[in-house]
Order: C-alpha cells, then sequence, then structure tokens
C-alpha cells in the first residue's frame, strides 16, 4: 500500500505539492490526469524518494520513504518507475540492459537475471531484439524495454511518468497495450498519462490535478461521465 | 678510411655540401639498433604504465569532482591546474629532486613513470569532465530509480560511457606519453629510448644517424598506437 499524507513540495519560490493525501491499494491501478506543471510528475518522483520533499510523508508497505534511516536503494527495488526519457543504457545490449541491475542490485546469478530478463522482453514483446543495441530499437521499443527493465527487478508497484509522451503517435499504442497488459496481470500502478482514453479503461480510479492540488478522484466513469470541479470540466472540455 | 667502411648515406648531397664536412655513417647507428629497441621497449613499459596509473587517478579525481565534498573537489581541481599549466618536464623534475629535497629519493625510472603519470591523470580527469557532459543526468536518475547506490551507477552506466566519448582523446594522451619519455634526460634517466640513444651518442658522435633513427622508432610506435587504438575501438564498441 502507499500512502501519502499531506506531502508538500516547492521548488524554489513555487509550490508544486500542496498537500497531497492519497492511498494506493495493492492491485489498485490509479491514472493520474492535469495540465502540464500540475505537479503530477513530481509526485511520482517523490514516491519512490528521487525527490525530496518538504512536509508530510509517504509510507510504502508501511515504510517511510523520506526517513533518514530508510534504505532507499533497497525501497526502489519494490518500486519500479518508468520515465517520459526512457533512458536506455546504449552501451548495453537490450537483454544486458534488462539484467543489469538485477545483478549489480539484487546479486542475482548471471543465469537467473538472463533468464529472467528473457522472460521480461519476451513479455513486452522484445524477445527477438536481445542482442541489439539500443540505438537500433524505435522509441516505443525502447520504452517498452525500460518497462521491462523495471519488472525484472520484480517490483511491487509500477510508476509510469507520461510514458508515452516522448513518442511518435504510432508507436503509442504499443506502449499502451503493454500497460493494459500489466494492469490485466493485477499489477499496483500509478500512470501519469494524457492519454484520457486509456485512463478510462484500465484505471480503477482516476485523479486530477491541478496547480498542486489533487482535486477530484474518483473511479473514471464516475470522473470523466460527471466532473464535479469547474477545473476538471474545463480540461476535459479541452483535451476531448 | 674513406670507401672502406659500408656506407648508405653520401657525405655530399647537395653540390657545395662539402662545406658542411659531415660524412654519414648510418652503419654504426644500425649497429646500435638492438640497444635502442630494448629502449624503445623501456619506453613503451613506462608510457602503459603511466597510462594504467593516469586513467585509474583520472577516474578517482572524477569521483572527487562529482562527490560534492569541498576538500575533495578542491584536490581534483589543483592536480588538473597544475598538471595541464605547468611544463611536463617541471612535473617530472619535481619528483625526482623536489620530493628529494624532502629525503625521498627515487629512481630516475621510478620519477619519470610518477611525473608521467601525474600529467596523464591531469589531462585524462579533464576529458572526462568533457565526456560527463555528454551523458544525459537522466541516466543515472534511471539506475538509480533500479536501486543502484550512486557508485554502481557511476561504475556500471556513466562510467563506461564516459571511456567510449574520452577514447580518442585517451589515444592522443598515450602518444604524448610515449613521447614524454624523452623528458627522462633531465632525471639522468639512461634506459629508455632517449636515454639510450643519448649515451651512444655521446660514444661515437654520430648525433644525426642515432637521433634520425631513435626519432623513426618512436613515430613507428606512435603510429602503431593510433591504429591499434582505432581497431580497439571498432571491436570494443559496437554501439
Amino acid at each position: 500500500m502507499i500512502e501519502i499524507e499531506n506531502v508538500r513540495k516547492s521548488f524554489g519560490p513555487l509550490e508544486v505539492l500542496k498537500g497531497i493525501n492519497l492511498t494506493v491499494a495493492k492491485g489498485e491501478v490509479l491514472t493520474v490526469i492535469g495540465g502540464s506543471g500540475s505537479g503530477k510528475s513530481t509526485l511520482l518522483t517523490c514516491i519512490n524518494g528521487l525527490e525530496p520533499i518538504d512536509s508530510g510523508r509517504i509510507l510504502v508497505d508501511g515504510v517511510e520513504v523520506h526517513a533518514k534511516s530508510t534504505d532507499l536503494n533497497k525501497l526502489r527495488q519494490k518500486i519500479g518507475i518508468v520515465f517520459q526519457q526512457w533512458n536506455a543504457f546504449p552501451h548495453l545490449t537490450v537483454l544486458e540492459n534488462v539484467m543489469l541491475a538485477q545483478v549489480k542490485v539484487l546479486k542475482r546469478s548471471k543465469q537467473q537475471a538472463e533468464a529472467e530478463a528473457a522472460k521480461q522482453l519476451n513479455h513486452v514483446g522484445l524477445g527477438d531484439k536481445l542482442s541489439v543495441y539500443p540505438s537500433r530499437l524505435s522509441g516505443g521499443q525502447q520504452q517498452r524495454m525500460a518497462i521491462a527493465r523495471a519488472l525484472a527487478m520484480s517490483p511491487d508497484y509500477m510508476l509510469f511518468d507520461e510514458v508515452t509522451s516522448a513518442l511518435d503517435p504510432q508507436l503509442v499504442g504499443e506502449v499502451l497495450d503493454t500497460l493494459r497488459m500489466l494492469a490485466s496481470e493485477g499489477m499496483t500502478m500509478i500512470c501519469v498519462t494524457h492519454e484520457m482514453k486509456f485512463a478510462r479503461e484500465v484505471s480503477d480510479r482516476v485523479a486530477f490535478f491541478h496547480k498542486g492540488v489533487m482535486a477530484e478522484i474518483a473511479p473514471p466513469e464516475e470522473l470523466f461521465g460527471a466532473p464535479k470541479d469547474p477545473e476538471l470540466q474545463k480540461f476535459l472540455s479541452a483535451t476531448h | 678510411m674513406r670507401g672502406r667502411v659500408p656506407r648508405i648515406g653520401h657525405s655530399c648531397i647537395l653540390p657545395g655540401a662539402a662545406m658542411f664536412n659531415y660524412n654519414f655513417r648510418w652503419n654504426q647507428a644500425l649497429n646500435s639498433l638492438p640497444q635502442m629497441l630494448e629502449g624503445a621497449l623501456v619506453t613503451m613499459e613506462i608510457a602503459i604504465l603511466s597510462m594504467a596509473i593516469g586513467i585509474a587517478v583520472a577516474i578517482l579525481l572524477t569521483l572527487f569532482r562529482l562527490s560534492g565534498n569541498r576538500l575533495l573537489g578542491a584536490i581534483s581541481a589543483t592536480w588538473v591546474e597544475i598538471a595541464r599549466n605547468t611544463p611536463a618536464l617541471f612535473q617530472i623534475y619535481m619528483v625526482h629532486f623536489g620530493l628529494g629535497g624532502f629525503g625521498v629519493h627515487l629512481s630516475p625510472y621510478l620519477s619519470l613513470l610518477i611525473g608521467i603519470a601525474f600529467n596523464n591523470a591531469g589531462y585524462l580527469a579533464e576529458n572526462f569532465r568533457g565526456a560527463l557532459k555528454a551523458i544525459p543526468e537522466t541516466q543515472t536518475r534511471a539506475a538509480r530509480s533500479l536501486g543502484m547506490s550512486p557508485l554502481q551507477a557511476f561504475k556500471n552506466v556513466v562510467m563506461p560511457q564516459m571511456l567510449r566519448i574520452s577514447f580518442l582523446p585517451m589515444t592522443n594522451q598515450m602518444v604524448w606519453a610515449i613521447l614524454m619519455t624523452s623528458l627522462g634526460a633531465v632525471v639522468a634517466m639512461n634506459t629508455d629510448l632517449y636515454g639510450v640513444t643519448s649515451e651512444l651518442n655521446a660514444r661515437t658522435f654520430r648525433t644525426f644517424e642515432l637521433f634520425a633513427l631513435a626519432a623513426v622508432i618512436f613515430y613507428v610506435i606512435t603510429k602503431v598506437i593510433t591504429l591499434s587504438a582505432g581497431l580497439l575501438a571498432a571491436r570494443l564498441f559496437r554501439y
């Protein structure tokens, strides 16, 4: 379970998270929508401790992320994150990209790591690209590789930060299909996205962020069907 | 005397050049070739060792700079400044006679090796700094988000890319290290290519022939290095 309690966060004079309260249960798929600068991506990077917070607290399975005593490297093993920019490691083959952290962080043997990497890459449809360098892959393929790389760590939670935003339109579908597949398999996911159709389909709940505040959170039928917040109404009419 | 000794060169190449009164005697120089090649081996040994040490120290200096610790950062910056902005000859001289003043007496071989390694480390650290600018910050972020420690992220993700980008400058530095061995002259180094040549010259005074031959050997060594580095790069970096 991920518990976010009254989290505040500023970049200089700009407060990007103004007291966020949110709980994500095991197995839930939460999508977060909102305009740019609404704080939704920042929240994700706070959840796995890549960004410090100013006040409040975030608990992952009861462990406080920003407590000094928390071993973040250990905590991050159970929280996978995939970014808008996929960040393939260019000097490693696709297979090695997915093996690296397994060997170095989880201390799996080379054989174990290789088997797991091949399994995850097959899963995201890259089974025929194992020995290829990332520079030979399309953006969509690189993004799916990044998803496999995170999944190979056997995380309990997956965070997706606008994973289709940097892709050419014709490549968005293959990545969203991968996310749909994960959701159907019961993975606990928080997806920050601009893909409204996708959010409507896969989410258990959808949260709308506006200027650092979570303005509304509801199941998709309700949030898209009968939005209450005026800003959300404006946002939806602009994006539809 | 003339005519009895087999000669390769001619005493008069240009009309009226007799005034130079210098007879080329290549055979003496060529007879010394085995000794010079032995010296060349020492030169290569020093260059290779100084590069290995230089690369290791440069990586350490880079980590110092990235550590955020002000003292370590200052050590790194000072090293780079001195290595790059003072003559290599002074650096080698200081290792031998400067440290000698403090009672640390190193052999000419060690002084030369350490002096060149010092110089290499400074230049390479600066090359690495440039290379790091070309590697997006998001690479480290991606590695950290997979649970790697800062050091693991550097070692497994950033450093291999850094070395790849710096490969050409490293090759240049290797060539420069070969050439710098001749500065061993200031610390009475006499077993490297320059030292051997210089001693042969003192005995025979075949200055032009000996140093021309030494120059050819230097040239062949550095050429082999640049060419094989190119081949190595093609094998190592397939991405």
